[in-house]
């Protein structure tokens, strides 16, 4: 080996770096236990000790970090959403993304393309005019373009797919994406950095509740002592609800996507069809990702079915034709938890000192930063709701004073 | 292709049919509570078992109940809603205002 290359081995100048501290014992109690090690219970961590200086904190993980919905979305992240309570709190999530490499010191890969949602219909158009409306109004950036815009945009993508001619598309130039995995890594590596533990293979398999309160957690490595936890596990929401003792308002079902091998860039903007449900983007590895609707009934099995992806197939194919040529290299499932206004449910439980970081569907990854920061915000302060995320509680069910985001998510994530 | 078991009609092809959520116990929409009746209309178990479900076979219009595993998705039963529901169920109207 050549000496000068050794001397950058053993230099204490260059030390090498650890991502992740070797896994220890879990200590008999925490302040705060957070149970899923997906984006958002590593998102919560970190802003916990970042700004709280709360650092006796556990995420509690079953399987492997980010091994969840967060390795399985597809990363499209938007605020083009149709209520003010929506695009304000999504609005929020775009500016912390967009500042996330330099905050972590790491590359998240965070890429403004633009998402480009196509109307075929009179009905989706004028719901597209309010959507752009609202978002202008929250300092987003979107706007209504027509034909003529959209080819000049994308000009390989078919304009009159099958009997469904393209009226108009809803550009919404914030639309990005990031390397998913990076942003769970990111959040995990600070986070421990700061002093929060993080158990992997560490299972959660019962809640201890003593008089109304949480006080513990059971895991298959021993029993924990907590101030307070939260639960935010994706599509496993109901599971931990039940083990707290209530139930909710939540059908947890199953979501595809898959990838081809790459080809040569041909896409920039994230193109999502709101009739073919079908959305297609290209990463900058070159690949074309395609995703679509929930599958048509509730599972907790992330098992792909031919039938849902042939017609992902076929839409992808009606909106751009040469991709019929492409070999898909991987697809898979995931498993998420639907809400009935397609808002995610978070704050208090029913349980004290329980808090809940739930429903977010197909649509949670965007969400990841802003959701850590106001969860953090709330276990700190001790249960006191932050303004952002109070339209997201769960009495809204009961008070029927639901977020409906159905028409502005239903298939483009 | 998963094919479903319809009590009408024999086995069909699973794309022929529309799941009608987790089989529960409608309270009277005349005299329970808005707590009782948002309970009904928005929240389920969705726990990882078997669970007695609606199924609705489009092509006929047929709404039957399965029991199905939700995380195997075995269907273990399929049976005519008969079979739990003997009597017609009368929905009271309570008195509106004009
Ligand atoms: C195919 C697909 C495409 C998607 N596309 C998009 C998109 O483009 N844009 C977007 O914004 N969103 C998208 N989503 C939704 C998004 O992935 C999720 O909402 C988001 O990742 C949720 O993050 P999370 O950290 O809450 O969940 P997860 O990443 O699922 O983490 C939850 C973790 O909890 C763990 N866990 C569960 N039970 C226990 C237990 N008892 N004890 C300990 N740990 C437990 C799990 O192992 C898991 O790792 C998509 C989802 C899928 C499946």
């Amino acid at each position: 080996m050549p000496f000068a290359l050794l001397k950058y081995g053993l230099s204490s100048d260059y030390p090498a770096e650890q991502d992740l501290p070797p896994p220890k014992a879990l200590a008999a109690s925490y302040d705060v236990v957070i149970i899923g090690g997906g984006g958002h219970g590593l998102a919560i961590a970190y802003y916990l000790a970042k700004y709280h200086g709360i650092t006796k904190v556990a995420v509690l993980e079953k399987a492997y970090l980010g091994g969840g919905n967060t390795a399985r979305n597809t990363a499209v992240i938007r605020s083009n959403y149709l209520t003010s309570e929506g695009v304000r709190f999504y609005a929020e999530s775009v500016k912390l993304f967009q500042n996330l490499s330099h905050e972590f010191d790491f590359n998240i890969m965070y890429s403004e393309r633009g998402q480009l949602t196509l109307a075929h219909t009179d009905a989706t158009v004028r719901a597209f005019r309010q959507r752009a409306e609202v978002n202008k109004h929250f300092g987003g950036r979107t706007e209504m373009i027509d034909r003529q815009q959209i080819a000049e945009l994308v000009p390989t993508l078919n304009l009159d797919p099958g009997h469904l001619p393209v009226l108009e598309g809803l550009w919404h130039r914030d639309g990005a994406t990031a390397r998913h995995d990076a942003v769970a890594w990111g959040y995990a590596k600070e986070a421990a950095k700061r002093g929060v533990e993080i158990h992997q293979l560490t299972e959660v398999e019962d809640l201890i509740i003593e008089g109304g309160r949480l006080t513990g957690v059971k895991t298959n490595r021993g029993t924990v002592r907590c101030g307070c936890a939260v639960q935010a596990v994706a599509g496993h929401s109901s599971v931990l609800a039940a083990k707290a003792g209530f139930r909710l308002p939540i059908v947890s079902y199953p979501l595809q996507a898959m990838v081809t091998q790459p080809v040569k860039p041909f896409l920039d903007p994230l193109v999502s069809s709101s009739a073919l449900h079908c959305y297609v983007q290209q990463t900058s590895r070159g690949e074309v990702v395609f995703g679509g609707g929930s599958d048509p009934y509730p599972l907790y099995a992330t098992r792909s079915t031919l039938e849902l992806k042939e017609s992902l197939i076929a839409s992808a194919v009606e909106m751009f034709p040469f991709l019929a040529k492409a070999r898909l290299m991987r697809q898979w499932g995931g498993i998420t938890d639907m809400t009935p206004d397609y808002s995610p449910i978070m704050g208090e439980s029913p349980v004290e000192n329980y808090y809940l970081d739930a429903g977010w569907g197909t649509w949670g990854f965007k969400a990841t930063p802003i959701c850590g920061q106001t969860m953090a915000e709330l276990i700190a302060g001790g249960g006191k709701v932050p303004e952002l995320i109070r339209p997201f509680h769960l009495a809204r069910f009961a008070n029927f004073q639901q977020v409906n985001e159905m028409g502005a998510t239903a298939a483009s994530h | 292709m998963k094919i479903l078991h319809c009590p009408l009609n024999g086995p069909r092809n699973i794309s022929e049919f529309i799941y009608g959520g987790e089989l529960k116990t409608m309270p009277d929409p005349a005299t329970c509570s808005d707590r009782e009746w948002a309970d009904y209309v928005f929240y389920h178990d969705n726990l990882p078992a078997v669970v007695t479900e609606w199924w609705f076979h489009s092509a006929s219009g047929y709404w039957f109940l399965a029991e199905r595993h939700t995380l195997t998705d075995e269907v273990l039963r399929t049976f005519d809603p008969g079979e739990l529901f003997r009597q017609r169920v009368e929905f009271a109207h309570a008195e509106t205002p004009s």
